[in-house]
């Protein structure tokens, strides 16, 4: 099994599971290209670690294909497939020390002198020297970096990783994301890496597929889904967003004028997701900028007025809430930069953006504005 | 059990600094807190066993009636040994069979409960230890009703041919061996169940994912992973079975007599109490031997 002619792109087709009456991944196709790192980016329950755990084969699909290549490895047990993967809870043998639990899978396979793979692999992933450690005596982190070790030594052709990095704490994780990127690159097996973390899944992958209720909300590079999302959902969970509820007015020329709580607003239509009816204008709080007053404000900008209502400085940025005429509080990220004014609350102060950075999503016509900060989540990758 | 648990692993691990000196009045809490035990054990183990010992080494030629004296006689033992020795293998032998017998049922069975049983847990486990709610006699005698030569079980195996016309269970090593190993069958399964009850079933979803089939997740990560529990549970239901007479006695005839019966009726039938001590001791250190050398070969320091 090792090393075989590289099967080609992991392909799901029409892939569901349901438990009971729950549909825990509702009709998901898409095709992740050989060699890529891809990450499944979603909330806790919207399915990512089913669709994860359908393609390891711990999970029978409901229907649908899981292929590789031209092969449909759905029905395969998990020990038939060329596919390996890395534990949210590492799952190590604690009977078995640090050589035992990274030779495992190739001595199940009968693979005898299994010495000076064994040996690699655990420098590779920096962990030379620990061969006689059980697990128990590691760390979290080296634990994490023996399960990568573990699963890469049988050179899979789909590796799989289960949010791999949630029990690291910030500073290891940050390592870790940085030293998986290089090991994915080092080794050029396909990746396929589920998280919850959306700076995690912004920072390695080439390609992030946002889930929600069992579904692909949307599909692309992070800075495509970051600059530009297609909804709502994934405007506010990558990143965090002004939307602002208004309805489409017409059109002029290459752009679409938007009317919004009284006031009218003009996006590029290669920005729009949607060219009539109720729509979100959405702006990220880094891409709106403040001024003193409406003449500061530089040609061709779109703007609106507000009164200051917070303002937390967190070194590299201050973060601003500016809340509008009609009561909304919009997030405004200014850079420490030094060149810019500061702010203090209770001031008027005017936010603008380049109306090429805000973007129009449909919207249905019972939601409101959506500005939010979302708690828990970290802010933005602007951090 | 727990003393198998903490067989220390030696080499290689620094040793933790000595706790800071602790205001003097606690330091001897801690002793006084096994006071109530130790004077336990020592009355009522330590003492006996004492007297046991010296009993085992009595002129033979005491009775009873005209008193022992404690001439050393250490004669006792080969004596003893010479008698009996075919009721001393009869022991480690129906023993054996009704371990082996044991472990073939109760290993999936602990299996099953601990890890397939769902919301059943409990009434499963509670159906394993019930039978042990009425005494050792009563389910013994219940056998005897069960394999009685004009019982349900004989008349089923004479009609299919596994007996003879004439064929019986009762009074025979099969009757004393089922009886074994039905009573002591609960030692083995709780032991096993908590240790399997305790097994990640994440650990077998990763060997599966690493290339193991059922089989080989089995003898490589469930196997080695429940051998405390093993360990626990063949040693208790090992140890009191050989020195088991109420089976042989209720089950079997003398052909089948274990060498519990011979030390019974040396104490109270025959009243030769050094020739009985000295079978007690002889005993003792068999099982202490085959404990021993099994703890070696099962390896309770790799696997702990």
């Amino acid at each position: 099994m090792a090393r075989e002619t590289p099967a080609g792109d992991l392909r799901l087709a029409h892939l569901t599971k349901t438990f009971g009456a729950f549909t825990a991944v509702d009709d998901l196709s898409l095709t992740i290209p050989q060699g890529s790192f891809f990450a499944l980016l979603g909330a806790s329950g919207c399915g990512k670690t089913t669709t994860l755990r359908m393609i390891a084969g711990l999970e029978e699909p409901t229907s649908g294909q899981v292929l590789l290549g031209d092969r449909d490895i759905a029905r395969l047990r998990p020990y038939k497939r060329p596919v390996n993967t890395v534990f949210q809870s590492y799952a190590l043998f604690p009977h078995l020390d640090i050589f035992e639990n990274v030779a495992f899978g190739l001595r199940r396979r009968g693979i005898r002198s299994v010495d000076g793979q064994v040996r690699q692999m655990l420098s590779l992933v920096q962990l030379a020297g620990y061969e006689r450690r059980r697990p128990a005596q590691l760390s979290g982190g080296q634990q994490q970096r023996v399960a990568l070790a573990r699963a890469l030594i049988n050179h899979p052709q789909v590796l799989l990783l289960d949010e791999p990095l949630g029990a690291l704490d910030l500073k290891l994780r940050r390592q870790m994301q940085i030293e998986l990127k290089r090991i994915q690159t080092e080794v050029g097996i396909t990746f396929v890496h589920v998280t919850h973390d959306q700076e995690e899944a912004m920072t390695m992958a080439d390609t992030v597929a946002v889930m929600n209720a069992g579904r692909i909300e949307q599909l692309g590079a992070p800075a495509e889904i970051y600059e530009f999302p297609a909804t709502a959902f994934v405007a506010n969970f990558l990143g965090q967003s002004n939307l602002i509820a208004g309805d489409v007015s017409g059109g002029n020329g290459g752009d679409i004028l938007v009317t919004a709580h009284g006031a009218r607003f003009s996006v590029p239509s290669a920005r729009a997701r949607t060219n009539q009816g109720p729509v979100y204008l959405g702006v990220r709080p880094e891409k709106l900028h403040l001024a003193g007053a409406a003449v500061q404000v530089p040609s061709g900008s779109q703007h609106l007025d507000g009164t200051i209502t917070d303002a937390s400085y967190v070194g590299v940025s201050t973060q601003y809430l500016l809340r509008t005429g009609w009561g909304t509080e919009l997030s405004v990220f200014v850079a420490n930069s030094g060149a810019q004014q500061r702010f203090a609350v209770g001031e008027r102060a005017v936010a603008y953006w380049d109306p090429r950075h805000a973007f129009l999503l449909g919207r249905r016509a019972d939601e409101e504005d959506r500005t939010t900060p979302v708690l828990d989540e970290p802010v933005g990758a602007s951090s | 059990m727990s003393a198998l648990a903490h067989v220390p692993t030696g080499s290689g691990q620094s040793a933790s600094p000595p706790p800071a000196a602790r205001p003097g009045r606690h330091r001897f809490l801690p002793y006084l807190l096994l006071l109530p035990g130790a004077a336990w054990l020592f009355l009522f183990f330590a003492l006996p066993l004492l007297q046991l010992a010296a009993a085992s080494l009595y002129d033979p030629n005491g009775t009873l009636s005209t008193g022992y004296a404690l001439t050393w006689a250490f004669g006792n033992y080969p004596t003893a040994l010479q008698q009996y020795w075919p009721q001393f293998t009869r022991s480690f032998l129906y023993a054996g069979i009704a371990l082996v017998l044991a472990l073939l049922m109760g290993y999936p069975l602990a299996y099953a409960i601990a890890q397939k049983a769902g919301r059943w847990k409990n009434l499963l486990l509670v159906c394993v230890v019930a039978p042990m709610f009425t005494s050792f006699l009563v389910r013994t005698l219940a056998w005897k009703t069960i394999l009685s030569d004009n019982g349900w079980l004989v008349g089923l195996l004479r009609d299919v041919h596994l007996l003879g016309p004439d064929g019986r269970l009762l009074a025979t090593p099969i009757a004393v061996v089922l009886g074994l190993t039905y009573n002591f069958l609960p030692f083995l399964v709780l032991p096993l169940y908590a240790s399997l009850e305790r097994l990640d079933y994440r650990l077998l979803e990763a060997a599966s994912d690493l290339y193991a089939s059922p089989l080989k997740t089995f003898r490589r990560v469930t196997l080695p992973l429940s051998m405390p529990g093993l360990i626990a549970g063949t040693l208790l239901f090992f140890i009191p079975a050989t020195g088991d007479y109420i089976n042989a006695e209720l089950l079997g005839t003398p052909n089948e007599y274990m060498i519990g019966n011979v030390i019974d009726s040396a104490f109270l039938v025959r009243l030769d109490y050094p020739q009985g001590a000295a079978l007690s001791f002889l005993l003792m250190s068999a099982i202490l031997a085959v404990v021993f050398v099994y703890l070696r070969r099962a390896g309770t320091e790799e696997v702990l």
